[in-house]
């Protein structure tokens, strides 16, 4: 019940706003190559909804299998960077660094590495995932409050310990804001892998569509990778708050 | 310590012993030389020093956090010998800040030290509960940090460090960030918390009423860097409650002790050079 009132207003607006496409597609008597009418939009997903959701499925896995690599590098990286100082001379800022070359340029040479095939889509996603996750992590670790690590030192904690019951805590909401960036994201980075060349997925089809000038098909694949990502969004924001529980006052 | 009512009681063990302990920061002047410090066995002491003079330096030495370059560190319980791993876990350290850890509910956060030197967590929080209602923290265990008042977060940290620590604890300035108010009924709190367990307690603070409430001895920082601290016994008749501060005695012990620490900052400077 809390949850319908608190949302009720993003809910009448997103229908305000659908409610004037459809309108204005009418009145204005735009051309469905350029705007299609929602009704139409929602034609298309009917339509092909078996071909449709079998490219759903195989962007969503390329997105989460991205993701879980970039969970794993990046927890793995910022633990590295967090228990070595060298590494945080080192790693770190280039880590930081290189997010200054384009992902997009880079993109293709996922393909002249891991082919055509799922590989280079997976790869492509971990190269725009990757970071928000390192990072966010890493500072995480850093941000840890000295004085409590100290505490616990002083009651005899040992290194292992003090990673479990103060490092990893401490760097846990952190991690949830690079987790949450990364898989907002993951979309994208998987759309734009399959479209330096691939068979299937949503952005083969949107592309496709596109082609072919059917507004309609690109705005239903549009749609569909939308709600993906937000999906994916509301699943880390759904885990963290299972992990976090009630321990912030947010 | 001479001739002093606590002095006058049969033998007494030392809870905390110090020898000798010289530490300096590098490139600095040393802050502490030579300096021999005794604590009896379930004493409340108190060390009563200008800031900057180096108590919560003296604090993390004796908490293990820092490595003395001369001298021992001795606590009751705990290994004997110079200042190493072994003491870490025999001395109840209590920050000046409360250190709570937000991810951890009051029940968890009183129970790491137990937690850390491996008793089960059932059995950790089960010695936890049974401590909560007499240091007024009956119904907290499942709060979190945050929801707590500076005062009742400090009581946490109070009884997280009464159960990590042996029967030693050091308790660096914990009151100095609570309103006057709170304060006041924080100390009142401790007494009588100390005067049911009777740990042995080395409180830091610099406000001098507190010090002469709370201890049976005040010891002060003589000079700079510290080569000795000077004992005051407080012989107040225990158990004390704030009405002691309007005591007569309590303020010829206040003036005595000010007038110590009046001589120190008016002798200090001259021997500082």
């Amino acid at each position: 019940m809390k949850l319908v009132k608190d949302n009720l207003p993003i809910l009448l607006f997103i229908l305000l706003l659908a409610a004037a496409w459809e309108l204005s597609t009418r009145i204005f008597h735009i051309p469905s190559y350029i705007i299609p009418r929602l009704s139409d939009v929602f034609a298309a997903l009917g339509h092909h909804a078996a071909l449709l959701s079998k490219h759903f499925a195989l962007t969503l896995w390329e997105a989460l299998l991205g993701l879980a690599f970039s969970v794993v590098f990046g927890v793995l990286s910022a633990v590295w960077i967090d228990s070595s100082s060298l590494a945080r001379k080192t790693i770190y800022p280039l880590i930081v660094a290189s997010q200054t070359v384009p992902i997009i340029a880079l993109s293709p040479i996922m393909v002249m590495w891991f082919g055509y095939e799922m590989g280079s889509k997976v790869a492509v996603v971990i190269l725009f995932t990757f970071f928000p996750v390192a990072v966010n992590t890493a500072d995480g670790f850093r941000m840890a409050d000295r004085e409590i690590g100290e505490l616990l030192r002083s009651m005899g904690a040992g290194k292992a310990q003090l990673f479990l019951k103060w490092k990893i805590p401490s760097a846990l909401p952190s991690f949830f804001t690079g987790l949450k960036m990364a898989a907002a994201i993951s979309v994208g980075g998987a759309t734009l892998g399959e479209w330096l060349g691939g068979e299937s997925g949503l952005g083969v089809y949107t592309k496709r569509a596109a082609n072919m000038l059917r507004g309609d098909d690109v705005f239903a694949g549009v749609l569909l990778l939308s709600l993906m990502g937000v999906a994916l969004f509301v699943a880390a924001q759904f885990i963290e708050r299972l992990v976090l529980g009630r321990r912030q006052a947010r | 310590m001479s001739g002093g009512h606590a002095a006058a009681d049969p033998p007494l063990h030392a809870g905390l012993s110090v020898q000798g302990l010289t530490y300096g920061f590098e490139g600095e002047e040393p802050l502490f030389k030579g300096l021999d410090l005794e604590v009896p066995e379930g004493q409340f002491v108190s060390i009563v020093a200008a800031s900057g003079m180096g108590k919560t330096t003296l604090f993390r030495l004796l908490a293990g956090l820092l490595q003395p370059e001369s001298g021992t560190i001795k606590a009751a319980g705990a290994v004997q010998g110079q200042l190493g791993q072994g003491v870490h876990g025999a001395i109840g350290y209590m920050p000046q800040r409360d250190c709570l850890m937000p991810w951890r509910t009051v029940l968890d956060n009183a129970a790491i030290g137990l937690e850390l030197a491996g008793v089960p967590k059932r059995e950790a929080r089960r010695r936890v509960r049974e401590l909560l209602p007499e240091l007024g923290l009956a119904g907290t265990d499942a709060k979190y940090p945050h929801e707590l008042s500076g005062g009742m977060r400090q009581r946490v940290s109070f009884l997280r460090s009464l159960l990590a620590g042996g029967d030693l604890l050091l308790l660096d300035e914990p009151f100095s960030a609570l309103d006057a108010m709170t304060r006041v009924s924080m100390q009142q709190w401790l007494l009588e918390v100390w005067e049911k367990h009777r740990k042995t307690i080395l409180f830091i603070t610099h406000d001098i009423d507190e010090a002469l409430l709370l201890s049976d001895q005040v010891l002060v920082a003589a000079s700079r860097p510290i080569t000795k601290l000077e004992p005051l016994v407080v012989d107040l008749p225990r158990p004390r409650t704030y009405e002691a501060t309007l005591d007569e005695r309590f303020v010829s012990l206040k003036r005595r002790l000010l007038g110590q620490l009046g001589r120190i900052a008016s002798g200090g400077e001259g021997g500082a050079d």
